[in-house]
């Protein structure tokens, strides 16, 4: 499979990559390339400009801050998958992210970029609240991920904005786990659910849950959240909790060929009562 | 076009491409090095495996000028005079069916071993997940890599 032609250049800075993007009328940002080049060779994308960001050296790499860690733009699943320094959440869900080939290339900002629903890190992010920093000809703003995610691969990234690095709390106390059922070939999600809790004298102090794959964009789950907040933690008051999440899902659930609507449906509190005792195990 | 330098199995290569040209083709069709398969064209099947800049990937889903300046190694760069020990392996554990997805599964396996030299059974078979065997001739692949973790 060919993609159609285009033309390339190997930006050397942010800057020179925002300006590339926004003075084109049909560029596209290359990172890692793995969601971008299926999507090139399909031509379901067909750009005149590639700009490739591979090159800046800036936007690689993990490093902890007082209580955040920031993960730079072109970070690769696999790195992430190896880090020590982030939540157990995004490690866990990096590493079930394709195939060792695929997270050897494929990158935190690309990936988010592309807002594919059966992702794995869009649902991770949304779980530990985190900030996506991007640049533009406007300057660098930060996006809360709640709100990054707008539909079916849909951001809320304006013309020309370019991601630099995504932003997490990190918080000692905190237990986060990643469950997902996913279609063996792809290793994409069908259902993915992420939670990360506090827990103090066996109570659930904090709680943020979220869910992809089902849903033409990854969600919050505010129902079963709200279910376990306050709540003392075993496995009766989890299973309950996980059962609201049928209300989180709501009625926009994704039937396709890999799984019915009805299924994803029926699995949906398993996998997420599976996700909520992995982070309170850890969270102890 | 744009000029792009690679050092392919110790050789360097200027070679002037179209932006467009996958890697794969690049190494296929530019260099003749045609042990590097197609198959799926998805980055799903593996059979373009190759190592660039030390890492396993997948070819068909790296365009040639973003792999500029980089050293890369295919299947017909493995063997040292002799057979890389996962090459034998493969041979002695008779670790292939029709040989299609060997390169890729070859290339993916060495890397794996020498990233993690006391691999386990079960790691091998998490390890391979991106590559797919159509003759579904796992069982002597696992046994193959096996082999070469311990040689």
């Amino acid at each position: 499979m060919y993609p159609s032609k285009f033309d390339y250049v190997r930006a050397q800075s942010v800057e020179e990559a925002v300006e590339r993007t926004s003075s084109h009328s049909n560029a596209k940002i290359l990172a890692g390339g793995h969601s971008l080049i299926p999507a090139l060779k399909l031509r379901l994308a067909q750009p005149d400009l590639l700009v490739d960001l591979g090159r800046i050296a800036a936007l690689k790499g993990i490093s902890r801050h007082n209580g955040t860690v920031s993960v730079g733009a072109l970070t690769t699943h696999a790195a992430c998958a190896a880090s020590d320094d982030l939540p157990k959440v995004w490690s866990e869900a990096a590493g079930l992210i394709g195939d060792p080939q695929v997270r050897n290339r494929g990158t935190v900002g690309g990936n988010i970029a592309h807002a594919d629903p059966a992702s794995d890190l869009p649902t991770v992010l949304i779980a530990l609240g985190a900030q996506i920093h991007v640049q533009g000809t406007a300057g660098p703003r930060a996006i809360p991920a709640d709100e990054f995610f707008v539909d079916l691969f849909t951001t809320s990234l304006e013309e020309g904005e370019i991601i630099t690095r995504v932003e997490v709390p990190v918080e000692s106390n905190q237990g986060s786990a990643y469950t997902k059922v996913f279609n063996p070939a792809s290793r994409y999600a069908i259902l993915g659910v992420a939670a990360q809790v506090a827990i103090a004298g066996g109570v659930c102090r904090q709680l943020r849950v979220a869910a992809g794959g089902s849903t033409p964009k990854a969600i919050r789950a505010h129902h079963v959240e709200a279910a376990l907040q306050g709540q003392p933690i075993n496995d009766t008051t989890i299973q309950h909790a996980a059962a609201a999440i049928a209300d989180d899902l709501g009625e926009e659930v994704i039937g396709d060929m890999y799984a019915s609507a009805a299924y994803r449906r029926s699995i949906a509190a398993q996998i997420a009562a599976r996700a909520l005792s992995a982070a309170a195990a850890r969270a102890r | 076009m744009t000029a792009i330098n690679v050092v392919v199995n110790g050789k360097s290569y200027t070679r002037e491409v179209e932006p467009r040209l996958l890697l794969v083709d690049f190494i296929r069709d530019t260099l003749s090095l045609t042990g590097t398969n197609i198959a799926c064209d998805t980055s799903q099947c593996g059979a373009c495996t190759i190592h660039l800049d030390g890492q396993a990937v997948k070819s068909c889903t790296v365009l040639a000028v973003q792999a500029d300046g980089s050293t890369i190694t295919t299947i017909e760069g493995l063997a040292n005079g002799k057979l890389h020990p996962m090459q034998q392996a493969f041979w002695d554990q008779h670790g292939l069916q029709c040989g299609y997805c060997t390169p890729g599964m070859i290339m993916a396996a060495a890397k794996l071993v020498e990233d993690n030299p006391e691999i386990t059974e079960a790691e091998i078979r998490h390890g391979l997940e991106g590559n797919l065997c159509r003759c579904t001739g796992y069982q002597n692949i696992i046994a193959a890599v096996a082999q070469a973790a311990k040689a």
